[in-house]
């Protein structure tokens, strides 16, 4: 089986591809990892991820300016349903469109924008960066085995914006940030987090090895 | 629910650990890497190197330090020490960073940390803020920032260029006391309060943690998001572990992950 990480010259992917490759390890699963900017190895990968670091737009133009690459996902992840995976804006880029700095436009495949986060308490400082617990929406195989509540494991988050579902139904789960921050979200055969799972220790690579197993 | 964050600093000169690491039993004590492992593993919340390596032309030893963390190590990792151009930026994200501290070169020029931050993002842009009290007894609190090691004065007043980093795109500040840096006396908290207060974005407070008590008024009197300390783990003295149960039995939340 091969996952494909979608190298689009967001960030660093040598982080998510070792947690990826740890998690596959451990697992036992017989995985190949595979970084790639080429359309045509993203259409034959079993699975997709999609991570993201820094702007939205930003994010946006770099996933444009790889030529059929956004093609390529459409058909690899909606056409034929591949297990797919987004990293923080990796995440909020299946959201229809973004409010960071100037309106972009999204995959579309998660009905809802990306907004900043306003907490309630004005002494929460932004970006929401460090570790939070997580509270779970709906079940989720990715989640299987995880614990989660406020006496779960943590996740590592850092983001000033994110992605507001507009059905509920599609996030899975959320964090407490004065007020509920999305954490996770996820239909079908698409799943997304805010945090990130490469920087999340235990969480994370019980999730990534989740993901590995999914068979949505 | 949110926590604080402990984290731990190495000093690293030309690829070794300054002073070296003797808290737990490292087959190599003056490796980062090994030093980064047993942190992931004693749960320390994020990593910070500090890379006084003196010359530039040596800076690729860094890089390599970072990319071996990133191989063995799930948790985040600040690298800081010499940073003066995006490419140098750009090269310690690539090589598994996930936040680069700028020091000098922010002091230097304001501009860059608005370059930085529009070119990476402002979440991965910390501001380290070398900060001396220059107000004398009797006078209102006044800090002013020194660059190489406390050596040069800058005229800069603290709290206002904390605010300034912070409009220009600044995603957290890193606050160090030089008055207090290596003293063992604790944080300056004055210091600490007073720019975590002026600022909307996280605070890690540093310099002069000589006990868990100190780490514990940092957050709760300096009003810090994280703390940050490298002698009393390096020798031994406390786990990352003791310090967070120390903290979290203090009232503060604190992420116990087994």
């Amino acid at each position: 089986m091969t996952t494909v990480i979608v190298d689009y010259g967001s960030g660093n992917l040598h982080s998510a591809a070792k947690a990826f490759e740890r998690a596959g390890r451990e697992s036992g699963g017989n995985e190949s990892i595979v970084v790639s900017s080429d359309p045509d190895i993203v259409r034959r990968a079993d699975r997709v991820v999609l991570p993201g670091v820094g702007a939205f737009a930003d994010c946006r133009r770099g996933l444009e300016a790889v030529t059929g690459m956004i093609d390529a996902l459409e058909e690899t992840v909606r056409g034929k349903g591949k297990p797919f995976f987004g990293i923080c804006v990796g995440m909020q880029l299946m959201a229809e469109r973004g409010r960071e700095y100037e309106v972009t436009q999204g995959l579309g495949w998660i009905k809802g924008e990306v907004n900043r986060i306003e907490p309630s308490d004005k002494n929460l400082k932004i970006p929401h960066m460090g570790w939070n617990t997580l509270d779970s929406k709906t079940s989720h195989p990715v989640l299987d085995g995880i614990p989660l509540g406020p006496q779960g494991l943590h996740a590592y988050f850092v983001h000033s914006y994110q992605l507001n579902a507009q059905n509920k139904g599609d996030v899975i789960a959320q964090a407490e940030y004065g007020g509920p921050v999305t954490a996770m979200v996820g239909r079908e055969n698409i799943v997304g987090t805010q945090f990130h799972p490469e920087k999340s220790q235990k969480l994370g690579l019980a999730l990534i090895s989740n993901f590995l197993k999914w068979k949505p | 629910m949110f926590k604080v964050r402990l984290i731990p600093c190495l000093d690293v000169k030309d690829g070794r650990v300054v002073k070296g690491v003797k808290f737990v039993d490292l087959r190599d004590a003056g490796d980062p890497v090994e030093a980064a492992i047993a942190y992931d593993a004693a749960g320390a919340d994020e990593l910070t190197f500090l890379d006084i390596t003196a010359s530039h032309e040596d800076r690729g030893i860094m890089l390599d330090v970072v990319r071996r963390t990133a191989e063995a190590c799930f948790m985040p990792v600040t690298v800081g020490g010499g940073v003066r151009t995006i490419d140098d930026i750009r090269d310690l994200l690539k090589s598994g960073a996930d936040k680069v501290s700028i020091n000098t070169a922010a002091v230097n020029r304001r501009e860059f940390v608005k370059e930085a931050a529009e070119k990476f993002g402002d979440q991965c842009i910390v501001v380290a803020i070398d900060a001396k009290k220059v107000s004398k007894d009797g006078e209102p609190d006044r800090w002013e920032i020194f660059t190489h090691g406390g050596r040069n004065p800058t005229g800069l007043d603290a709290i206002r260029y904390a605010k300034d980093v912070v409009a220009l795109g600044a995603g957290e500040i890193l606050l160090t006391s030089m008055d207090r840096d290596g003293t063992r006396q604790g944080f300056d908290i004055a210091l600490t309060r007073a720019i975590s207060d002026s600022v909307n974005i996280p605070v890690i407070a540093s310099g002069g943690v000589g006990n868990l008590d100190h780490l514990v008024a940092g957050i709760r009197d300096g009003h810090a998001s994280a703390v940050l300390a490298a002698s009393i783990f390096h020798f031994g003295e406390f786990t990352v572990r003791q310090a967070k149960e120390y903290m979290a039995k203090a009232g503060l939340p604190m992420r116990l992950d087994p």
